[in-house]
């Protein structure tokens, strides 16, 4: 249960010097592109903060979201900000199991109401009545309504959360929607990726208890902090690009020398994340360097935008199929317009009177 | 027989386009080079005798009966259709302001035949009454007397009369087995009889038999001219027949430019059947006698001069090398234009021009392109070998004052023929 | 619509009809041609109407030095921006990759520097092009709406193509998808303006060159 200790105090109890603390604060502030004038307030509010009541449902999910998050090998701040908040309810972490479980998450919804922070993470599936998942008799759909009720800010962990993810993809089966497009009147974050990186999830807690408010925004509900720019802008690969060098398999002298991954199927002109600069595992590589091309994990309906190999100026359609089809139907539309050209030409054939120099002149 | 009306005249035009018509329309890009080609446009800087400009009726009225596109537009009331209007503000650039000389049709870079077209799009005018009325009269005269100048066969027999006079040989008619069968143009028979003795003698000293048919003697052929297929067939066909019943091998065209390409590439095309004889240039025979040792020359000429091209002779009749084989016979002087060969600039006169008084002052604005020419080189005397050619460039370096005379080359040929060869032997 | 379901509209079914139409209407437009036939030439010839045809359809590549003379910056402006424009179209990587997908084959690419100056080129030759075409009488009188409309469907992929490549006006998945919608409206609307030049023009030089080869004379 919560105790009433502040951050602060939690973290010196841990041993956290207090120079490690305006580090991580430093390094917050940075991350979201907050002037450094900012970090004062930052440590202040952070060192004063209580744990907020934090209720985590997870739905149609693979757990890698949760994975992503409490990767740590060793005590990292981060993953002391996470312990921080009052996790009342987790599937993964939590100790408690079946009744106990759900009963913890009603005394939360209870005690906390309008103050608590629901953190969502996987899609909810809306076909047969919600039936597709359902936690103690209780279906997501239903479970997602009632507690987004009392919170006061939703944070959708996790493109699956965020904008529908891999259930939704194409034919979308279980009628899997996003947490965005059932709920409204409610402040409503997405932190999308697949899996998110874990200092962007910090990132977004931080901010909201050190200023109680959600981060700036883009169209896509993401904080632009952390999704303002898109990867091709960030990619160190970009003057293999502007030069036209692309690794064209993935074991050849390109890839071998680090040559652009268009070709390969790269998203990363079109996807709006993180990873270029903050990387993955406390930055030590992220996809491209890895020699993979981005699969814009971040963007909705990334499963559906043509294959993860298919470059971004190929279309996705049929192509082939299409020319085929069109050319045989361009064939036939084009002899019944040649068999009525040469009937007009026929009709002016027969149409022809035979001039004589008399018809030469007009009255 | 029926009245020309508008009605019949895009019946006429729809007939004539086919699909090289509709693929010269398909691939036009309106870049305006074609304008660029035209000594009209040259020298007049009026945009509206632009080649392609001048087909635009027929353009229209390709788009509206034959793609689906344009019947689409015509079924919504948005189609352009040709009017009374558009035939008779069209039918000057069709006639006056074209000599159907086929330079633009050159430049293209599409490749389009544009001065095809401009053939094919006078049936339709001529069928609607907009023929020019000079060319009217001449294919009248053509179709009723037999020439476009109302002569007559006495006036070719006075002609012939002159000749055995002068030269001592003659002008067999209608000889049956004759190797050649000579056709004149009108022109020739009325200003330049020098052609005919030129072409007596050249025969005699190269032994060849020849003769002229009395039925059949115009090499003009108006109906080309004015474009109406229907009037060209019946002249040709007189040819044809004439040439056929004497069994003669090979018919000469005279030194004019539309005569030849009217007999030699339209006829057969015309009459439905290939000739079971063939048609050559006088050129051609000539270069054909030089080559076999038959025409020996003596002497040369030794002041300045350079070679007209006949638009048909040379461009649309691929006739380019012989004259200049002939001229050097017997030229020591002579200098091309720059735009000289297949590239040369028309007269002015071709294509019906001369014929139409109405397009009188155009013709000579025109001239000043070849006058241009002429200025550029500097030379004392113009050789050609078309008389309707040599008509306006006489007339055109008059009226310019520029005192350059023009000579035939068959008639300068004969001037330095070598004569040999007894006047008694057949 | 959100720029990315923009963009994936313009890279899925958006391409499918833009190519299903261009495709049909070319094909269409290439029968009405064909299928008003021409008759033979009765006339005796003087050389191959076969070699005349094909010997036309290249030499027509190259300018007459007559009427080079007279213009020659319009005839030099046509060639920078068709070589230009083609050369952008047909030697980009990410352009063949497309090709590639929708024919089967690949051919080497160009750098993208040159490319990106290739791009550049071809606007400015667009724009002198548009600016003699208002500024000439003989191209003023032939000019028609479709001029100046396929000035325009021609103009904006090579711009909106730049401007993507370069990150340039708009965020990139806008500026993309807005590239690949420039080159479809091109497509679909090509069949039914003088782009069907871009076929047809080896027909009309093939017609008047067997002509002249069948009769022997210049062409």
């Amino acid at each position: 249960m919560t105790d009433d200790l502040t951050l602060g105090e939690r973290l010196r109890q841990q041993g956290v010097s207090r120079r490690g603390f305006l580090k991580f604060c430093a390094a917050t502030a940075s991350m979201m592109a907050l002037p450094p004038s900012m970090i004062p307030a930052i440590a202040a509010s952070l060192e004063k903060a209580k744990r907020p009541s934090v209720i985590w449902l997870s739905f149609q999910e693979c757990t890698g979201c949760t994975e992503s998050l409490t990767r740590s090998h060793a005590p990292t701040v981060e993953s002391l900000i996470f312990e921080h908040i009052s996790l009342d309810y987790h599937h993964t972490l939590q100790a408690a199991a079946g009744d106990a479980a759900e009963h913890a998450r009603e005394e939360a919804m209870q005690e906390h109401y309008g103050k608590y922070l629901l953190v969502v993470d996987g899609s909810i599936p809306t076909g047969e009545n919600g039936n597709y998942s359902t936690i103690a008799g209780i279906t997501n759909l239903a479970m997602l309504q009632e507690v987004a009720a009392g919170a006061a800010a939703i944070i959708s962990v996790g493109t699956c959360a965020a904008y529908g993810g891999l259930p939704h993809a194409d034919p979308n089966p279980t009628g899997a929607k996003s947490v965005e497009d059932l709920i409204s009147g409610k402040p409503i974050i997405n932190v999308p990726g697949c899996p998110p990186i874990p200092t962007v999830i910090t990132g977004v807690l931080a901010h909201y208890l050190t200023f109680g408010t959600l981060p700036e925004l883009d169209g896509l509900r993401r904080p632009k902090a952390f999704y303002g720019q898109n990867i091709h802008d960030r990619c160190y690969r970009r003057p293999f690009y502007e030069r036209g060098e692309f690794a064209e398999t993935f074991d050849d002298e390109g890839a071998k020398k680090g040559w652009c991954l268009y070709k390969l199927g790269c998203k990363g002109p079109t996807t709006y994340n993180a990873c270029a600069t903050a990387k993955w595992n406390e930055g030590t590589s992220w996809p491209v360097e890895s020699g993979h091309g981005c699969i814009g994990c971040s963007e909705p309906n990334f499963w559906d935008a043509g294959g993860f190999y298919q470059a971004l100026s190929e279309p996705t359609g049929d192509a082939g199929g299409t020319l085929l089809g069109a050319a045989a139907a361009g064939v036939a539309a084009g002899v019944a317009a040649g068999v009525l050209n040469r009937r007009s030409k026929a009709d002016a054939a027969e149409a022809h009177e035979k001039i004589t120099v008399e018809d030469l002149t007009r009255d | 027989m029926s009245a020309p009306s508008i009605e019949k005249g895009i019946n006429f035009i729809r007939e004539q386009i086919d699909a090289e018509v509709a693929s010269f329309f398909s691939s036009c890009v309106h870049c305006g080079i074609c304008a660029e080609a035209c000594l009209f446009y040259a020298q007049t800087g009026e945009p509206k005798y632009t080649p392609i400009n001048k087909v635009e009726p027929m353009r229209r009225i390709w788009e509206q009966e034959f793609t689906l596109w344009g019947k689409l537009k015509g079924s919504l009331g948005m189609a352009n259709k040709v009017t009374e209007k558009d035939f008779a503000e069209w039918e000057t650039l069709v006639y006056d302001g074209c000599s159907l000389c086929g330079r633009c049709s050159l430049v293209c870079p599409v490749g389009n035949d544009i001065s095809g077209m401009i053939r094919k799009i006078r049936e339709g005018f001529a069928a609607a009454g907009y023929a020019p009325e000079g060319l009217v009269g001449a294919t009248t005269r053509a179709i009723e007397i037999g020439s476009p100048m109302g002569v007559r066969l006495p006036a070719v027999q006075a002609q012939i009369g002159h000749l055995e006079k002068n030269t001592g040989l003659t002008a067999p008619l209608d000889q049956q087995g004759a190797e050649y069968m000579v056709l004149l143009s009108s022109m020739e028979i009325m200003n330049f009889p020098e052609y005919l003795e030129a072409v007596a003698r050249i025969m005699h000293q190269a032994g060849k038999s020849w003769t002229i048919s009395s039925k059949a003697f115009e090499a003009t052929n108006s109906g080309i001219q004015i474009g109406v297929s229907d009037l060209a067939r019946e002249l040709v066909q007189r040819v044809v027949d004439a040439a056929e019943d004497l069994g003669v091998k090979t018919v000469i065209s005279p030194e004019c430019g539309h005569a030849f390409t009217a007999i030699r590439f339209e006829g057969p095309n015309l009459v439905g059947r290939p000739f079971k004889f063939k048609v050559q240039h006088i050129l051609e025979v000539l270069d054909d006698l030089r080559s076999q040792g038959l025409l020996k020359t003596e002497g040369t000429e030794d002041a300045r001069l350079t070679f007209h091209d006949p638009c048909q002779l040379v461009r649309k009749g691929g006739v380019v090398e012989e004259p200049r084989n002939l001229l050097n016979m017997v030229a020591s002087n002579f200098v091309e234009m720059t735009d000289h060969g297949a590239m040369n600039w028309c007269c002015s006169a071709g294509g019906g021009v001369s014929a139409n008084e109405r397009a009188d002052e155009l013709k000579f604005t025109a001239f000043k392109q070849k006058k241009s020419q002429l200025d550029e080189l500097q030379v004392d005397t113009l050789v050609t070998a078309c008389a309707n050619c040599r008509i306006m460039l006489e007339e055109g370096l008059e009226e310019n004052e520029m005192d350059i005379p023009v000579v035939g080359l068959t008639e300068m040929l004969a001037e330095h023929l070598v004569e040999d060869r007894p006047k008694g032997d057949a | 619509m959100s720029s990315e379901a923009l963009l994936a509209w313009a890279r899925g079914p958006g391409f499918d009809w833009a190519l299903a139409i261009f495709v049909l209407g070319m094909l269409l437009r290439l029968f009405e041609v064909l299928s008003l036939g021409r008759k033979p030439d009765l006339a005796e010839g003087r050389g191959s109407g076969v070699q005349g045809g094909i010997k036309t359809v290249f030499t027509r590549f190259w300018p007459r030095l007559t009427v080079f003379r007279r213009e020659p910056l319009r005839i030099i402006n046509g060639y920078v921006f068709h070589i230009g424009f083609l050369a952008v179209l047909f030697l980009y990587a990410p352009h063949i990759e497309l090709f590639e997908e929708v024919l089967g084959v690949s051919w080497p690419a160009l750098s993208t520097g040159v490319i990106d100056a290739l791009s550049v080129i071809t606007i400015a030759s667009l724009i002198l092009a548009l600016a003699m075409r208002l500024t000439s009488p003989v191209l003023r009188l032939i000019s028609n709406s479709g001029d100046y409309l396929v000035w325009l469907l021609t103009l904006l992929p090579v711009l909106t193509g730049f401007l993507a490549f370069h990150h340039m006006l708009l965020p990139y998945t806008t500026m993309l998808a807005i590239h690949i919608l420039s080159v479809e409206l091109l497509m679909v609307i090509a069949p039914f303006t003088k782009l069907t030049h871009m076929f047809s023009f080896v027909l009309s030089r093939w017609y008047q060159g067997y002509r002249a080869g069948h009769r022997g004379v210049e062409s």
